[in-house]
């Protein structure tokens, strides 16, 4: 079966956002860019499914501008088949990525598309979903494992009180959690490879759908700072301190 | 405006967010009806029918929301869709997992995990992991919003909306409920704790979050964990705090042999009190930490114990 992976370039997670002068949005001018963690495990699990030979086939989407293309290629490397970049200029709500990935799905008819649970810039966790309703397919969000058996699969998702097991009939859309794999690293020589394998460019505008922005984003600002706090020397007077000062125990 | 709000419950008790995300919801508008979807659920539509500002509970009892699949969830929420202005439920993994295709399928934005309502379609909400706050307006008619029920104050308990029924039964063929397994626990919820002690990489194994529990016992707390401590195999992940676990806002947050990264802080760092416990004063928990003891934790730890 063919499995399709969206993937996201993002900010790196290591990378201390700052809020530009203006609150117009976070500055990511020279900011160190890199696929989104989540996504970088739905790569992972989809390769997976391909060695264990479920899987006959890793397409691996994104959509933006052109940079996007080191995410795809990071992807190829990691041993997806081929890239599809849906080339935009302008930053796309879920929704409207929703829409794009639904139209790809169109296009390539996969049995499973798997993608990261959120991206850690925008904190959206809505993608997966939306993507799942506009194609009715069903979903296993926040998968910690999946299992694919004669045109189903099954998902064991991380809820807040433990963990949950769905059974989906095929084709369904998957969202990954930390939990589920951990990511490989690319060798030199897959990265050479992967230079090598296709990607395709398609304009969003070829897909026909209507791209029409619903939020409007008034203002970006810093959190509110900690005051920094005290260093105390012992045990008695933490506990001290957290009775008489703080008043948090009693 | 009149505001739909998904109550989550476990079947036997309406879980304590919904109080908060009905604050939430009434800062939207008036008319907040509550919706009770599952399977044998009459009492948890009594507990919901008592939270102040609720004018009315609705309740859907069907096997086919047993389990909350979002496939007939969405469904449900969307067939009650017409009428209301706003729809909304906690951004816990229930609400994440069956809101966004609730918005999806009525062709409307989601906006996650809100922080803050500055008028009914204008909310504050917390992006990069919480470094940036985003005040964000949604155009559309119908407003799809999951609530960060740490960020808001619960509603007491003095209303009595009138119960109604709900005969919408929607059931998807493409999904079913295998199994469950829950993390039992004697001790308050993680998200709903006044206080919560959390563990880290700096325990180095499970057995030492033994350490924790008397203190836990002692003070009524809650016990959470960095992820660290999560993938290395030492607690549950359903005890993880931070980006991509659980966010808590405590009265007091004791963060022990936890070093503070980025992930972590952004599921803890509105906590009223941030007390940490690690033996590497340059930690980056410390600068976050109105109380900060650089000591062994496996010394402080009995002490602190034994002093409480």
């Amino acid at each position: 079966m063919k499995i399709l992976v969206p993937v996201k370039r993002t900010i790196d997670y290591n990378v201390k956002v700052k809020v530009k002068a203006d609150s117009s949005a976070v500055d990511l001018t020279n900011a160190k860019m890199a696929i989104n963690p989540f996504c970088e495990i739905a790569v992972e699990e989809a390769v997976r499914l391909k060695e264990k030979g479920v899987a006959d086939e890793v397409v691996v989407v994104s959509i933006g501008s052109k940079s996007c293309q080191e995410q795809i290629r990071t992807a190829l490397a990691l041993g997806a088949d081929r890239g599809i970049q849906v080339e935009t200029e302008d930053a796309l709500e879920s929704l409207q990525i929703a829409k794009l990935l639904a139209k790809v799905v169109e296009e390539e008819s996969p049995e499973m598309v798997i993608l990261g649970k959120q991206s850690i810039d925008s904190d959206n966790n809505q993608t997966g979903q939306m993507l799942a309703a506009l194609t009715g397919m069903p979903q296993g969000t926040f998968a910690s494992e999946v299992e694919v058996n004669d045109g189903k699969v099954k998902v064991t998702r991380e809820i807040d009180g433990g963990l949950q097991t769905v059974e989906l009939t095929l084709p369904a859309v998957i969202t990954t959690d930390l939990r589920l794999n951990e990511p490989r690293y690319a060798s030199l020589p897959n990265i050479m490879k992967a230079k090598r394998k296709p990607l395709d460019v398609k304009p969003a505008a070829d897909f026909g759908v209507e791209l029409e922005s619903h939020v409007k984003v008034l203002k970006v600002t810093p959190p509110p700072e900690r005051q920094g706090g005290i260093k105390v020397a012992d045990v008695d007077e933490l506990v001290e301190k957290l009775k008489n000062e703080a008043k948090v125990i009693s | 405006m009149s505001i739909l709000v998904y109550a989550e419950h476990d079947t036997e008790n309406l879980k304590p967010e919904t109080a908060k995300v009905v604050k939430a919801a009434t800062q939207m508008g008036d008319d907040v009806h509550l919706l009770v979807a599952g399977e044998n659920c009459q009492s948890i539509a009594e507990q919901a029918a008592k939270l102040a500002g609720v004018a009315k509970v609705l309740v859907a009892d069907n096997a086919a929301y047993g389990h909350q699949l979002a496939e007939n969830t969405a469904d449900l929420l969307v067939e009650m869709a017409g009428g209301y202005t706003h729809i909304v439920a906690g951004a816990t993994t229930t609400g994440k997992n069956f809101m966004p295709r609730v918005a999806a399928l009525l062709d409307v934005a989601q906006i996650s995990d809100i922080i803050g309502v500055e008028s009914d379609d204008t909310f504050i909400r917390p992006i990069y992991a919480g470094n940036a706050i985003a005040t964000v307006q949604t155009a559309d008619k119908v407003k799809v919003v999951t609530v960060r029920a740490a960020s808001f104050d619960a509603v007491d308990e003095s209303g009595s909306a009138d119960i109604e029924a709900v005969d919408v039964v929607k059931t998807s063929e493409r999904s079913s409920f295998v199994t469950e397994s829950l993390t039992e626990s004697e001790r308050p919820e993680l998200t709903a704790a006044d206080i919560v002690i959390s563990g880290g990489r700096g325990m180095q194994n499970g057995e030492n979050f033994s350490l924790l529990e008397g203190i836990a016992d002692k003070l009524g707390a809650a016990i959470g964990a960095s992820r660290a401590a999560v993938d290395a195999g030492f607690v549950a992940n359903d005890m993880q705090v931070g980006q991509t676990g659980k966010i808590v806002a405590p009265q007091l947050y004791i963060a022990v042999g936890i070093s503070g990264a980025i992930q972590h802080l952004a599921g803890m760092k509105d906590s009223k009190v941030i007390v940490a416990i690690n033996k590497d004063e340059e930690a980056p928990i410390f600068q976050v930490a109105d109380y900060g003891l650089v000591a062994d934790l496996f010394e402080a730890l009995p002490e602190l114990e034994s002093k409480l």
